[in-house]
Order: C-alpha cells, then structure tokens, then sequence
C-alpha cells in the first residue's frame, strides 16, 4: 500500500513542488490549502503522515495540530519559517512529532518522513509484556496501560518509552534517544526529546511534576524505572 | 568671488597696546589641556581668593584710619587739656616747670620755658620732636600734631605754644597698641581669606562636579549605545540648560535605535521572503537531479550550475537569517555539557570537509564546555569552510588547552593557503569582507558571511576568535576559537559513563 502524505502549505508553488519531490519517492500526496481543508482531508481518507506550515491563513498550524491530535496519533511534521525556541517548542507541545526549518530540501524531509514512518512500527524489543510498577507496556499490541487503563500514546510516545523500557534503570542521553527513535545523528535538536519526555510523562506519570517512571538524570540524560 | 587670497580670518582685527598685551599672555597661560572640571575649579578658586583679598584690604585700611582718627582726635583733646593745667601752673608757678610738668597724669611730656626743655621721661626729648614742628608750635605759635616713626613704630606728637606764660608744650603718644592691634587683625583677615579660597574652592568642586555630571552621564549612556544597548536613554530632567542636552541625546538615541531596528528588520524580511522561493527552487530542482539521466549534457551541465548556485543561496540566506537574529538579540543559545573531542570530531565530520585531521593533544578530550551543540558545529564548519575556500590544501584541527590560562581551551583550524595580509587579521571577522585572498579569487564561493557569524558566535559564548598567521615557518592562516571550560560537570568524574547508551 502506497504511503499518503498530507501536505497543508498556503504557497501553491511550494506546496507543488514539495509535492513533485514527494511523488518522487513513490508517495501519494494531498494538498490542502487550510487548516479547514485539511481536516475534511483527513477525515475522508487514511492518512499515514502530515506536513503542517506553521503559518497558515484562518487556524494557524499550531491549532491544526492539537485538532488532529485530538481525534488521531498520526506522525505531523511542522514546517517553521523561524528556528526561534518559542516556534520550535511550542509547535512540539501542539502535538508535532518532528520539524523542519524553511528553506529544507525535500531530501531532508522524505528522510524526516521515512524515519517517523518506520518508527511507527516498532520492532518488538522480545518481550510481550513489561511493567514497571503500574506502569504496564505491551509492545507487540502496541498497548500501555496505567493502573490497567489503556492510554492514548502518539507513535512516536510509544516508540521512546519502548527505547526506555530497552534496558530498564538504564541511562539513555538525549543524543542515543535522538538517534534511536528520529533517526538524528549528532546534531539533533535536543529539545526534541525534552518535549517527548514532557508529553510522555503528562500521560504515564500519576504526578507529572514529580515524576516516578520517567526520570531525569541531571547531566547524563533520561531513564525509565518502576 | 569671495575674497581667498588676503586674510584668512577676516573677522581678526589688529590688536594694540594692553588689549594685544593681555590677550598674548592669555594664549600663552590659556589652559589648553585642562579640563572642564579643572577650569571650574580654577575659576571658583581663584574668584574667591581675589574676592577674600579685596574685602581684606578694604577692611584693614578702613579700619586701621578709623583707629588713628579716633586716637588723633582723643590724644589732642587730652594733650590740650593737659597743656591748660601746666600754664595755670606755670602762671602760679613761673620756676617750678618740673612741678607743672609731673602733675599732669603719666604720659610723655616735654615743656619749652626761654630756650630750656623739661621733660618727663627720658624716652621723649627735644630730639624726637622733628625741627619743623618745632619751629611751628615755638617760632609761629600754632598748635600742632604729627606721627612720627618712633622706637620701630610710630608716635603721635602733639605740641600746644602756651601764649601767656610763653612756653611750648609737647605730648608723645605712642601708637605700638594700635600697631598690635591692626598685627592680629592682619593676621584674622589672612585667615579669613584663606579659608574664604578653600571655601571657594570647594564649592567649585561640588559645582564642578555637578555641571559635568550630565557630561559623564551622556557619555556613559553614548558608549551603552555603542555597545550594542539601544534603548540607554538619558533621564528626563527639569533642569531648563540639560533639558535640551538630555532630549536632543534621547532623539537622537531614538532615531538610531529606529532606524537600526528598520535595518534589521529589513534584513529578516527580505530574507524570510526569499524563503519561499528558494524552497520552490530547491526542490524544483531537486526534481529535476532524479531525471538528471534522461537529460541531454548540455542540460545536465546547465541543472548542475544550477543546483550548485541554488545550494549556495540557500546558505547565504540562512547566513542572512542568522545575522538578522543576532541583529534583533532574538537568539537564545542552547546550552549544554559537550564533551569536546567528540563535539569536534563530530563537527568536522559533519563539514564540507569531513576528512579534516583533527588532532586532540594529550588528556584534553575529555574537556568539557558548556555550549550550544549546532551553533558551535557552524562555528567550526563555516572556519574549515574558509580554509578551504580560502586554500588549496586540506587544513588541521587542533584542540590545544593553553599552559597559561588552563580553564580555557583552544580549537584551531591550520590552513597551509596563502596567509592572510597584514591588516587583515580583524577586518576578516566583518561582514561581506572576503578578506584580501578571497578578494584575489573573486568569484568563488562564501558570501562573506562565515566568519562575520563565527565571530558572533564566540562572542554569544562569551568566548574569543582570532586570525593570525602560522608562526610554525609553514605558510597559511591560523584561526583560534577560546571557550571556557565547563567545570562544573565532567565526564569522567560520576563513573556513571558506562551506563549512558
């Protein structure tokens, strides 16, 4: 089955262009000029991944994405005209998975694509079922459970707390975390994992502000324990 | 035409006498290197002292004839009086003239009877009497009264002719009392002028001080401006002569932040406009490089230069973008704990030069700085960048800890190019400035900008850049990048470092 990117972008001559590259990798490509638009789309049809320009006429790209959020854990890439903290930052909190800087070359962003969509079927790391206090995970079934409710995790949620749940009280830096679960060398963006590890511990922490499962290790990185 | 050959300053006119005497001392004695303070000072001190001096005098003189009027007056009243007693003694007693002449109290006198004198004392004579005065109270009968210099002071002498008895008579005042007296009024009144100047003088000082004030005040608040903070305004005030100082330096502030700000912005939005097309062309031309086969040479040549210029703009307009923040101080590093010798090989690696040798002397690989990882990586790509643009040959890395200043550390890009020229070494680091080689090789790639972003980098850092040439006898340029070390967290120290994937 072919991969459907939805591409919501207010410049035609980006959005054809962009979408010229992305049939190029073999990809069927959408286009929506709005936010509007764009959950019509997606409503009518299967989407495997979404590309939101954070300016967009009417709902800006930020409210699209807590919108799509909402009813959907599909991999959104946000396309920022600034690399300010605030954008980048803020435009994660919305719900976006990864982002990209005006102007990318579309080789960066199919790479971007491929990483989060092969990051959506995680490899099961050998055991059906792990659990870390009440903290319950089922990887094969693609299942976490907190106090045995199911919680609504983002693929990309899933996919680090699976790293972490790799090597139990383990310390994972923020550069392996990158390199594991985006697919970024060296020279990530830090803040990628510090907004996961946020969101992560909103939905499996009993106590977000005091976290017990997801822990900080000052200087070294992140670790996940019972 | 105006007038250029004669007189070069028509409005200077020929001086004469005290006017050309006084304004030539003034050139010669005019403060040329004093300054605005100091001027005041003099100004105060010296008003003072000449203030303190006049009124010294004029009181010591109004004094000291008040004090002399005054005796004159008492000493002729008494010596007339007294003269009275001894010619109604003299007519009872015509011989006894030493009798008349004691019974009259205790000062100085001396009697003339027939060409004889008798006197008190032996301190006043006929000797002291100068012989004018003798010759108009005895010859011409007129009475009459002198001061005379008297034992190293002076005396006042009064002589009464005595008309029935025909005799003259003499009284000597001494004036030494009056002399002490007007002695320790001198003495109060140099006090008093002395302490009158240094009264003076410190009011000029708190004077001074206060009318430059607002100088040092502007001044700081120019070099604020200079220093990067637009918005150093001076304080309003209700001082009528600074309020025009004050407002016309606060417009002036005003205007320059304004139009500072409109460049700046001008800059970001000409950039952000050309975002849009640029991405357009980007992955346009991206397009066309997957049919890059299908295409006759001469179009595969054409969508070569092409793709190259496109990538090339691409970095000039994020270099533009970077500028633009620096511009606006809308950049907040991102800091963190980086290992430097992996930072640095991960640097290069990631460069247009992934093959760089990087050479980490001893023990200093596991150094730590506190940077931001992606601004710093641009720091040593856009300076590996620069060799290599810059020079044929491939450049070195070296990270070096200096013996001298060991919390911090150097990284340097070794290039073996043509150098730099003399001069070149600061002007390197401003914008659009390709330096004298790139200069010599227009054309080529680098828009200039490298470098001018490398520098506010390091600086962000709180760091140093420089640019010098190789000191090794190798020809080439040699840049180097300061950063403090981070010493509040090391690597090596928790032990922890085996658990970290």
């Amino acid at each position: 089955m072919s991969v459907r990117v939805l591409t919501v972008e207010d410049d035609e001559r980006i959005r054809q262009s962009v979408k010229l590259a992305l049939e190029d990798e073999g990809w069927e490509v959408e286009e929506a000029v709005n936010g509007e638009d764009a959950i019509a789309i997606f409503n009518r049809a299967p989407t495997d991944v979404v590309l939101i320009d954070i300016m967009l006429p009417g709902i800006d790209g930020f409210e699209l994405c807590r919108n799509l959020r909402r009813v959907s854990d599909v991999p959104i890439v946000m396309v920022t005209a600034r690399i300010d903290t605030h954008d980048v930052v803020a435009g994660l909190e919305a719900g976006a998975d990864d982002y990209l800087t005006k102007p990318f070359a579309p080789k960066e962003l199919s790479a971007r694509i491929r990483a989060l969509l092969r990051r959506a079927r995680p490899s099961s790391p050998g055991h059906s079922r792990l659990v870390f206090g009440n903290l319950e995970i089922i990887p094969d079934e693609g299942k976490v459970l907190l106090d045995d409710k199911e919680l609504a995790l983002t693929k990309t949620e899933f996919r680090l707390l699976c790293e972490l749940a790799g090597d139990p009280g383990g310390v994972f830096s923020r550069e392996s975390l990158l390199d594991k679960v985006w697919g970024y060398g060296y020279f990530g963006d830090g803040r990628l994992v510090d907004v996961h590890i946020r969101r992560l511990r909103m939905k499996v922490e009993t106590d977000p502000a005091n976290p017990r499962h997801v822990v900080t290790v000052r200087g070294l990185g992140y670790r996940l324990q019972s | 035409m105006t007038d250029a050959s004669g007189d070069s300053n028509p409005t200077r006119y020929k001086l004469t006498g005290w006017r050309r005497f006084v304004r030539i001392t003034y050139q010669r004695i005019r403060p040329h290197r004093i300054g605005l303070r100091n001027r005041i000072l003099f100004l105060f001190g010296t008003g003072s002292l000449i203030l303190a001096a006049v009124l010294s005098f004029t009181t010591y003189g109004l004094t000291r004839s008040n004090l002399v009027q005054q005796r004159e007056t008492a000493s002729v009243n008494q010596t007339i009086t007294n003269a009275r007693r001894v010619q109604i003694d003299l007519i009872v007693e015509p011989d006894d003239t030493n009798a008349a002449i004691n019974q009259v109290g205790n000062s100085l006198r001396a009697l003339y009877v027939d060409g004889e004198w008798t006197t008190s004392s032996s301190q006043f004579t006929e000797r002291n009497i100068p012989p004018e005065m003798l010759d108009r109270v005895i010859n011409d009968r007129i009475a009459t009264h002198m001061i005379v210099p008297y034992r190293n002071g002076q005396a006042l002498i009064v002589g009464v002719p005595l008309e029935s008895v025909d005799a003259s008579y003499f009284e000597l005042d001494n004036l030494r009392d009056i002399r002490d007296a007007l002695q320790t009024l001198q003495v109060a009144l140099g006090v008093a002028a002395v302490l009158a100047t240094l009264v003076g003088l410190g009011l000029g000082l708190f004077a001074s001080r206060r009318a430059v004030r607002p100088l040092a005040n502007a001044a700081s608040a120019a070099r604020a401006i200079a220093d990067g903070k637009l918005d150093t305004r001076l304080e309003p005030t209700d001082d009528p002569d600074l309020m025009a100082l004050t407002s016309s330096f606060n417009e002036m502030a005003g205007a320059l932040q304004q139009r500072m700000n409109r460049d700046a912005r001008f800059t970001s939005d000409v950039s952000h406009e050309l975002r849009s097309p640029l991405m357009t062309l980007a992955a346009s031309v991206e397009v066309m490089q997957s049919r890059r086969d299908e295409m006759s040479e001469r179009t595969q040549a054409a969508l070569d230069l092409l793709t190259s210029d496109v990538s090339r703009f691409q970095g000039l307009v994020e270099d533009l973008l970077e500028i633009s923040r620096f511009d606006a101080g809308a950049i907040r590093l991102v800091l963190e704990p980086l290992a430097l010798g992996e930072f640095v090989r991960q640097a290069v690696a990631a460069s247009s030069l992934p093959r760089a040798e990087v050479i980490v002397e001893d023990g200093i690989g596991h150094i730590t700085i506190l940077g931001d990882r992606r601004r710093l990586a641009r720091v040593v790509a856009n300076l590996l960048d620069n060799a290599r643009i810059h020079s044929g040959g491939t450049p070195k890395v070296i990270l070096h800890q200096p013996r001298a200043i060991p919390d911090r550390v150097w990284i340097i890009v070794e290039d073996d190019g043509d150098g730099l020229i003399e001069g070149e070494q600061v002007a390197i680091f401003e914008r659009f400035s390709r330096g004298g080689t790139a200069g010599r090789r227009a054309g080529q790639e680098g828009a200039g900008l490298g470098l001018a972003l490398a520098h506010e980098h390091i600086t962000m850092h709180e760091g140093r850049i420089w640019a010098e040439n190789r000191t090794d006898g190798i020809r080439g340029a040699r840049f180097t990048v300061e950063l403090a070390v981070d010493s509040s967290y090391d690597v090596d120290s928790p032990a922890n470092i085996n658990e970290i994937r």
